[in-house]
């Protein structure tokens, strides 16, 4: 059975007020337009974890969508701070933002601990930090094999995750190449997850080149087509990340009121992402990825 | 002659710590002009990884951010990240990582979390990334950072990624190898004592004197024995740098001088 349907019905389905939600994509496949539907469709008291909440968490929190963030890294890469987040945690504005705060190696753990159904994974980082004094679910444990101390993190189970890619089939057959950041460990950690793809495609596509399969069917609820879903972040192979609009981002996140005017704009102001896209312009066509394909491989036997 | 900025001589001191055969840790920045310009000059067998999770990385344009699309294009290999973790930099592959930050200390600690108390912090910073594992985990780090009182204190308002910690045996007895070997302002360079692992002022750049180290620094920094001058960059590395590296003068906008 088919489980492709729109952003908005797949949002209105599976993102529930108060859910621990997840959208990964270490830089490359952010699924800005999921987070757009999410705060179309005013979702309150969410927990966000991502290991970089990225310019998507910072309008999810200005959007006032969010109670708690989990991360490790929350910057404008190579730009400079996420203003949102820093209003909330040094202001208190628009409201108190509650923190758990770990490092990329800690979050991508959790979630292969979560993914594993383990309760926690050990790790020899961390001696020394000031992380693991402020974070209380930072614990040790005596190794039953040697004498080793290691720290630990606890497994991270998402009520939903959404990731974006390039490719899937109906049945949620999705495939990714090119920087593959956490997806794999974040969606099978997930009780529920959304895929939003570039292109969706008939499944002799997907059984042509299986080991490019990341994300099986069997743990997908919803497949969304959402070309150009990812930007400002990009797709390898089919667009580049917008560079200019993440170095804009700083002087429209800055201000309160320059914020909020993007967001009507750009986000309550549209109903979906086909009118996002033609919105761009002709910044799509700019961004455009140019062609570079591999050599091909032989799965027979 | 002194046809260059201080960023590109610290971009090429910083080069000058990798050696042919190296696997780096790759940050955005000067450490990637650094590790880009090792690669074209004296390190063409350099393993470039970024924690993003491109390894063997050949950029054809200078990468805005460590998850470029260009970092994946001819690479070598692109995993996940939890390989990057656990595979690459926890089973001690990573021979240098580059780290920078708000504060660095006089043992080697660096804060990216927080200025002032984490619960009512004056200022928010992104905090560790992958910083804590990468000081923690890899062979040796070396660090870039501007020199004032303000970002060298005597002690980090917090510590996100271990240097020395309070220095002697500490960071060894808990289990840590590695550490922190150099440390690259824009007025000199640092190594660590022996020792009592102290950052100790090993080569001030040219047109720099003691005396405004002294007058830049959080405490009163020790100055090694044999103190010398930071080389220039060469007219071969200027050129690379601004006509290959960065030639929109995107990470190193600073006026020659």
């Amino acid at each position: 059975m088919t489980k492709l349907m729109t952003m908005k019905d797949a949002v209105a389905r599976f993102v529930r007020d108060a859910d621990l939600v997840v959208m990964e994509g270490f830089t490359h496949l952010i699924p800005f337009a999921a987070g757009h539907e999410i705060i179309r469709q005013r979702r309150r008291d969410l927990t966000l974890a991502r290991l970089t909440p990225d310019l998507i968490y910072d309008q999810l929190i200005a959007a006032g969508c969010v109670r708690k963030m989990i991360f490790s890294w929350a910057g404008n890469p190579g730009v400079g701070p996420l203003h949102a987040f820093r209003r909330a945690v040094e202001q208190g504005r628009p409201h108190p933002l509650e923190i758990e705060e770990y490092t990329h190696f800690g979050m991508v753990l959790r979630f292969m601990a979560g993914a594993s159904d383990l309760p926690f994974l050990p790790t020899r980082n961390y001696p020394g930090t000031d992380l693991t004094r402020v974070n209380p679910a930072f614990k040790k444990v005596r190794s039953p094999y040697s004498d080793e101390e290691l720290w630990c993190v606890p497994a991270l189970r998402p009520d939903v995750t959404i990731v974006h890619a390039q490719r899937a089939d109906t049945d949620g057959n999705t495939q990714i190449w090119g920087l593959y950041g956490v997806q794999k460990e974040a969606a099978f950690a997930s009780r529920r997850v959304i895929v939003s793809v570039e292109e969706v495609v008939e499944p002799s596509v997907i059984r042509s080149d299986p080991n490019r399969t990341l994300i099986p069917g069997v743990i997908v609820s919803a497949v969304v087509h959402e070309p150009f879903g990812a930007h400002p972040s990009f797709v390898q192979g089919a667009y580049d990340r917008d560079n200019d609009f993440y170095v804009k981002w700083d002087a429209i996140s800055r201000d309160e009121a320059t914020f909020k005017t993007y967001l009507d704009d750009w986000v309550y102001g549209l109903d979906d992402r086909a009118a996002y896209t033609g919105k761009m312009g002709a910044r799509r066509g700019e961004l455009q990825a140019d062609r570079q394909m591999c050599a091909p491989v032989n799965y027979g036997f | 002659m002194t046809d260059y900025t201080t960023s590109e001589l610290m971009v090429s001191r910083a080069a000058k710590e990798l050696k042919n055969g190296d696997v780096v840790f790759v940050g955005i920045g000067v450490p990637s002009l650094a590790v880009n310009l090792a690669h074209r000059m004296h390190a063409p067998g350099l393993c470039m990884i970024y924690e993003s999770g491109a390894v063997g990385c050949v950029p054809k344009r200078l990468p805005i951010s460590i998850g470029d699309p260009c970092l994946v294009t001819g690479s070598l290999a692109v995993v996940p990240m939890l390989d990057v973790f656990n595979l690459y930099l926890q089973r001690g592959l990573i021979d240098v990582g580059f780290l920078g930050g708000a504060q660095v200390d006089r043992f080697g600690n660096i804060n990216s979390t927080v200025i002032g108390d984490y619960g009512k912090p004056k200022v928010r910073l992104p905090g560790s990334g992958g910083a804590c594992e990468i000081a923690a985990l890899a062979k040796k780090v070396v660090i870039t950072i501007a020199n004032s009182k303000r970002t060298l204190p005597e002690r980090v308002d917090f510590v996100t990624s271990p240097g020395y910690l309070r220095g002697g045996r500490e960071r060894e007895s808990l289990g840590l190898k590695g550490g922190p070997e150099l440390v690259i302002t824009d007025m000199g360079v640092y190594r660590f004592d022996r020792d009592s692992r102290e950052m100790v002022l090993a080569s001030l750049h040219p047109g720099f004197t003691v005396q405004t180290i002294k007058e830049n620094t959080g405490w009163d920094v020790k100055v090694a024995e044999n103190l010398t001058t930071t080389p220039p960059p060469t007219a071969d590395e200027t050129r690379i740098i601004r006509e290959e590296l960065d030639p929109q003068g995107v990470f190193l906008r600073s006026k020659a001088g």
